[in-house]
């Protein structure tokens, strides 16, 4: 049995956003409640005696209390996000997995009920798990995800591999109660088992998301590991007490990460961080050819029985597999008759911007009392880029372009749109 | 980023944003059937209309020319003189627009990597600077008008642009907002129609009929009606043939 490893206390720290993100020394995701190099303070005290979080409240004439100017801060956290996942890629043009196969695991043991997250550990992780579901298939079209829960110290599959996130989370969010206790091992095995039926080129992976201290194994639980490892499944643990040695060195051999989270919005911001396909691993890749169908819709009077629901459907209703024939009602799916992976090309296009990302805005110092060249409205949006006393806020610049842009386009551009709109207006001059 | 769920006007009030194809290739060629000044009062028409049905209404145009992209129109902009009226909008996005036009034709002119004959607009560009604008009106605050997206186009797509249009079509579908496409040319636009079907937008392509071609017909104040309020959008789109998905569906 592994229990705790390290040190530091600090579970679920009451720090305010502004006193957990101004630390320069400690990473996000990592253990920021770690003794670490000999400090006196815990990471919850330094929010009270160092930074005095309550003085940067204001009020205004009437004495009402202001709210708070988070824009920049949220802004700044933003690029510290995008500068992390950039500067990973940035060396050379990484390979990312986009036809995933994930477990997610939860942990609905004893210590899931517990209340340091509001209303409990379980209900928390359920609502985030939805959330992410979600999320996940709309980055990843083309991936499939599949429920294990661990509970009375037995891991019990609770959704088969599929491609439908409605099935997933009305199965997720049927069957939430929390007793006895949790086995990181037989997790393992049970997901090492589905996982070793998954086509090659897919990508195998398990985001395991623990709420325990400890786990009760029956056998050798470094044996699962380098199971696992051998067959290029890749774990990820999301911690939400305090960090295990087991669930790191677990992380470590299959190259997966591992964080512990200190409140709700940053389990959120973990989890979401998951989303996006992850650079593959050299070892674990093989670039295979893959075999798809482009189902088209079958002609009006064409009346058949659709494979999947096993009812009478006209041909317009459904798509036609491309190799058998065969009526299928949803895309993407797999061909019940032929085997053949049917997609369709929009599901492919919503995976591009992984492969073409946005490259990060530089940041465009304000000088005061100076008027800029070309910074007065933000290219995107024509909102002004000056305060109304003539101050120039903070804005960003494409280095390709050299158009300007305000904070909240840069955000919008570089998570949602994955367009620059400088680059996207202007012809590009044949070299 | 999705909008957030405001508490909306219980009457029709909506943003609309038109993306006019000003590709002077295309609308020289055309200029037999419909001169682009013509084309360009019958849109003022439109735009004056939308303004009238509510004074909440908002109306921006944005231009997308062969080799730049830019804001001709933003309803809710005080002019200098502070005349508000037809005349005075009228006015306004003339200028604005000739202005643009020359620029990019000076733009076109210096660039020799544009072939004439199959010049496609910059119809991704003028996608995420509409999509841009409509964030930041969701960003001012909880009553703001129902958005969509309308575009005129009549210039043949151009391949380069696929996965910049793809992505400006799946953020647009996030946020909720309609694309609903107008062509102005001869050729269906396979954008334009992935475009209208993936958000829930109407496609319109308007038939030669007696003799009137296609481009005449629509820029008749029948043909136009139907984008007017979200409204008949919205009936337009219920009565869709079914054919038209059948085509969206050859698209692979």
């Amino acid at each position: 049995m592994y229990g705790v490893g390290g040190g530091g206390g600090g579970f679920n720290a009451p720090s305010t956003t502004a006193g957990r993100r101004r630390n320069p020394g400690d990473e996000e995701e990592d253990e920021e409640e770690e003794g670490g190099e000999g400090r006196v303070l815990e990471a919850w005290e330094r929010a009270y005696a160092d930074e005095r979080s309550w003085e940067s409240l204001q009020e205004d004439e009437s004495g009402l209390l202001r709210p708070m100017d988070t824009k920049t801060l949220v802004h700044a956290q933003y690029r510290r996000r995008l500068l992390l996942r950039s500067s990973a890629a940035a060396a050379a043009r990484i390979q990312k997995g986009l036809i995933r196969y994930l477990y997610i695991v939860i942990d609905l043991s004893r210590a899931a009920s517990e209340m340091d997250y509001r209303p409990s550990r379980m209900a928390v992780v359920a609502k985030h798990a939805e959330a992410f579901i979600r999320e996940f298939f709309d980055q990843n079209p083309l991936s499939h995800v599949g429920l294990v829960t661990i509970k009375d110290g037995i891991a019990h599959r609770l959704t088969e591999i599929g491609g439908s996130p409605e099935s997933q989370i009305k199965a997720l969010m049927g069957k939430l109660e929390c007793s006895g206790d949790s086995s990181l091992q037989n997790a393992l095995e049970l997901v090492h088992g589905y996982l070793d039926q998954v086509p090659s080129y897919g990508h195998k992976e398990v985001l395991i998301l623990y709420s325990a201290l400890n786990t009760f194994d029956p056998g050798d639980i470094m044996e699962t590991i380098t199971k696992c490892k051998k067959s290029k499944i890749r774990c990820s643990v999301i911690g939400l007490a305090a960090e295990i040695f087991i669930c790191k060195h677990l992380c470590e051999e299959t190259g997966g990460s591992y964080t512990v989270a200190l409140d709700e919005s940053h389990f959120k911001e973990l989890l979401l961080e998951h989303a996006p396909p992850p650079p593959a691993i050299a070892e674990y890749t093989a670039a295979n050819l893959i075999k798809m169908g482009f189902p088209q819709r079958g002609a009006e009077d064409l009346i058949s029985i659709c494979s999947c629901h096993k009812k009478i459907k006209s041909g317009a209703e459904g798509y036609i597999c491309p190799r058998c024939k065969v009526n299928v009602c949803e895309l993407p799916t797999e061909c019940r008759t032929c085997g053949l992976t049917l997609v369709s090309s929009p599901h492919l296009a919503r995976s591009y911007h992984h492969l073409f990302p946005v490259a990060p805005f530089d940041e465009v110092t304000p000088v005061p009392n100076r008027i800029q060249r070309g910074g007065q409205i933000c290219f995107s949006c024509q909102q002004s880029l000056f305060n109304p006393d003539g101050q120039s806020n903070l804005h960003v610049r494409c280095p390709k372009c050299n158009q300007h842009f305000c904070l909240d386009c840069d955000i919008y551009i570089h998570e949602s749109l994955h367009n620059c709109p400088g680059c996207e207006s202007q012809r590009s001059i044949a070299s | 980023m999705t909008s957030a769920h405001s508490k909306l006007y219980s009457d029709d009030v909506s943003l609309v944003v038109v993306v006019v194809d000003t590709n002077p290739f295309f609308w020289a060629a055309a200029a037999a059937a419909l001169p682009f000044a013509d084309f360009f009062a019958h849109l003022i028409h439109f735009v004056n209309s939308i303004l009238l049905l509510n004074h909440l209404n908002r109306v921006v145009v944005i231009a997308a020319g062969v080799s730049s992209c830019a804001y001709i129109l933003d309803s809710s902009d005080v002019s200098p003189s502070g005349g508000v009226g037809i005349s005075d909008t009228f006015d306004r996005a003339s200028r604005k627009a000739e202005e643009f036009i020359a620029q990019d034709a000076r733009a076109t002119a210096g660039n020799g990597s544009v072939a004439s004959a199959n010049a496609a607009s910059l119809l991704s560009g003028a996608l995420s600077l509409a999509l841009c604008y409509i964030q930041r009106i969701f960003r001012s605050g909880t009553r703001h008008p129902q958005p969509r997206i309308l575009c005129l186009q009549g210039s043949p797509d151009g391949p380069e642009q696929y996965v910049a249009v793809m992505n400006s079509i799946f953020s647009a579908q996030r946020s909720m907002v309609p694309i609903d496409s107008c062509i102005v040319g001869t050729q269906d636009s396979a954008f334009l129609q992935q475009a209208s079907y993936i958000t829930g937008g109407v496609y319109f392509k308007p038939q030669e009929l007696n003799g009137v071609s296609a481009i005449r017909r629509l820029s008749t104040w029948d043909m136009f009606v139907q984008f007017v309020c979200q409204y008949s959008a919205r009936i337009r789109r219920s009565v869709q043939p079914a054919g038209q998905n059948s085509v969206v569906s050859c698209l692979i």
